[in-house]
């Protein structure tokens, strides 16, 4: 069958497992700089799906396209190195502060300039905001189908792809014509491991704001290896409207932000002891909150 | 015009609970904006399931009926809606963070260019000054959700664009009868109109639904795990000690990630929300986003081996010690002082 181009977005979060002190910023946004970055888990399943169409149908590319600071060209070599053909970094101060509608429409804007392209893969959701949105809006403002919650790959041919997915209460198979944007759920399988020879050939890949920190002898390999380059984009390349961009382009906006703060009972402490144990039941079956 | 709509869900000819659930808090919600509670009821073959939705105090139920509208297909179901709220121009739009839900919110934020925010664990009314334009905004919707890992609880507002657009989990909100005798007005959506081929270009192959098979949302007991139980064999304990007293087991996201439980079972914001009246948690450490789902158990046992667990700040017996020394004693004492 024909050759596909695919896309798979990925998001770089916060590993929202180790929030310290200066996760926020005093506008109420994310201090991401404050905190460890990872691939977002779900893309990884996005990422790993992706991999298999192309495994399936022969000639097909695959590249990713993610929306970030700098430092996020590392989910882009993360793709590489486990089978992705090249990846986009999106990449601009005007994008700050979006929320998922801005960040739909500039990713979408995005796809539009890459022109050609049948599936669009990308995780449910990211971590650090479980909105589940991006995606949707992304297909909405493609104007293309969406599959959500994928899970696995039944088939594909040139006419349709046909998509297994998972339901709160069940599974559903659906098939769609494309152009089609896919959400991957975690019950998809996990991602592949690296692929050492691919390390080896896209360890030093970088974005052109990256090679500025290199030295003579870097940039003169960069420059007979064009694989080493990794596309970095910013407004400039793309076709959007300043206002629909970052906070301003964000209809939600955070009015206020808590800390969180217990409010701290007044607790019994008890210890595995027999004793303790044997009054607690005692107790529980006495105030009939058991038996 | 400008009133709080509701999309309403349908499984097994009944109205989805979650969807009750959003009727009961956007009447409030109504009742405080002087405006009126409409549902949208899409389905095939649904005459008369309207008449389930108007105890809730439902002034309005729109319905479209027709075979291409079940199962669910985010296209047909998004251009309804479109057409729907670019007529009625809703200020609020409730919808359940369902698969249903979650599909098809967002399609529709996006072309209407309005605001909407996943998973609220509240909705109030109030007001906000914007001090860089000098605007004041009245009657907006606060939506209240835990964000960012659970560390923090934001109050997002959208006071520019409406509808005003949000996802509510099931069983976060309460589900009440306004008034038995209430009557509302159904108006039907001429849907196949409105249809043509390129709605139609993603088809349903296959689908297996299940009944719930957990049913912890209503149980009076839940002995919940955590990461820190270890392991899927060690869960086994939580349903020993569940078996004897009569509860469900639930778990931990952290747990659910871990592969240690099913998603099912899950607890807390991106889980089922419950309200038992005894909640063992077992090796939970109880980040914010699990106690948004577990906060108005009646009574709060906490195991874990680590006493400065946030969990033990809310809970009302806090014993500290490992799961596997602690669950089989309770069964012994149980046992013992039961009879």
């Amino acid at each position: 069958m024909k050759a596909l181009k695919i896309i798979v977005l990925a998001k770089q979060v916060p590993d929202t497992r180790n929030v310290g002190k200066d996760a926020m910023k005093a506008d109420g946004t994310v201090n991401r700089a404050a905190l460890a970055a990872i691939f977002n888990p779900e893309d990884l399943n996005a990422l790993e799906l992706a991999l298999q169409l192309k495994d399936k149908v022969k000639g097909s590319t695959l590249t990713i396209l993610t929306m970030g600071p700098g430092r996020a060209a590392e989910v882009i070599r993360e793709g590489l190195y486990r089978g992705a053909d090249n990846g986009i970094l999106l990449t601009d101060r005007k994008f700050a502060g979006s929320d998922t509608l801005a960040t739909s429409y500039a990713l979408a804007q995005t796809i539009k300039k890459m022109k050609d392209f049948d599936v669009v893969f990308a995780g449910r959701q990211a971590i650090d905001g479980d909105t589940a949105q991006v995606g949707p809006q992304v297909a909405d403002k493609l104007n293309i189908p969406q599959i959500t919650y994928a899970e696995e790959i039944v088939d594909v041919n040139d006419k349709e792809i046909i998509i297994k997915r998972r339901l709160d209460r069940g599974v559903e198979v659906v098939s769609s014509s494309k152009p089609v944007l896919i959400t991957v759920h975690s019950s998809a399988p996990d991602c592949r491991p690296r692929n050492a020879k691919l390390l080896m050939k896209y360890k030093h890949s970088k974005t052109v704001t990256e090679v500025q920190d290199m030295s003579e002898d870097y940039l003169d390999i960069y420059q007979t290896r064009p694989y080493l380059k990794i596309e970095e984009w910013s407004v400039n390349d793309i076709e959007v409207e300043d206002r629909a961009l970052g906070l301003g382009g964000s209809p939600t906006k955070v009015k206020k932000i808590e800390n969180v703060v217990f409010k701290a009972k007044e607790s019994k402490k008890l210890t595995p002891l027999d004793e303790d144990i044997d009054d607690l039941m005692k107790e529980l079956i006495e105030n009939h909150t058991i038996g | 015009m400008n009133n709080i709509f509701v999309y309403c869900e349908i499984e097994d000819r009944e109205i989805a609970d979650v969807s009750l659930e959003l009727l009961t808090k956007g009447k409030t919600l109504a009742n405080q904006l002087s405006c009126k509670l409409e549902a949208i009821l899409l389905g095939s073959d649904i005459n008369g399931l309207e008449n389930q939705l108007y105890k809730y105090g439902v002034d309005v139920v729109h319905t479209g009926d027709d075979k291409r509208l079940s199962p669910y297909l985010t296209l047909p179901h998004t251009k309804i809606i479109m057409e729907l709220f670019a007529k009625e121009k809703p200020q609020v739009g409730l919808f359940g963070a369902t698969s249903v839900g979650r599909d098809l919110a967002p399609r529709i934020a996006s072309a209407m260019k309005c605001g909407l925010t996943a998973d609220c664990t509240s909705l109030e009314i109030g007001e906000h000054y914007d001090k860089k334009t000098d605007t004041k905004y009245e009657n907006l919707l606060y939506q209240i959700r835990p964000a960012f890992g659970g560390n923090i609880v934001a109050t997002i507002i959208n006071p520019e664009t409406r509808p005003q657009l949000a996802t509510v989990r099931e069983g976060v909100m309460k589900m009440e009868v306004y008034d038995e005798a209430y009557k509302g007005e159904l108006k039907k959506i001429n849907v196949d109109e409105l249809f043509d081929d390129s709605d139609f270009v993603v088809k349903v192959i296959e689908r297996h639904m299940e009944s719930k098979k957990v049913n912890i949302k209503n149980a009076g007991i839940i002995v919940a795990g955590g990461y820190g139980v270890g392991s899927k064999e060690n869960f086994k304990l939580l349903y020993n000690l569940a078996e004897v007293l009569g509860a469900e087991v639930g778990a931990s996201r952290a747990a659910v990630d871990a592969g240690f439980s099913e998603h099912e079972r899950q607890i807390g914001q991106t889980g089922i929300t419950v309200r038992p009246k005894l909640y063992i948690a077992c090796g939970i450490s109880g980040q914010i986003q699990h106690r948004a789902g577990m906060t108005d158990s009646s009574m709060v046992i906490s195991i874990n081996t680590d006493d400065k667990a946030p969990i033990n700040q809310i809970a009302d017996y806090v014993i500290t010690g490992d799961i596997s020394e602690t669950i089989p004693k309770m069964i012994k004492y149980y046992k013992k002082n039961s009879k």
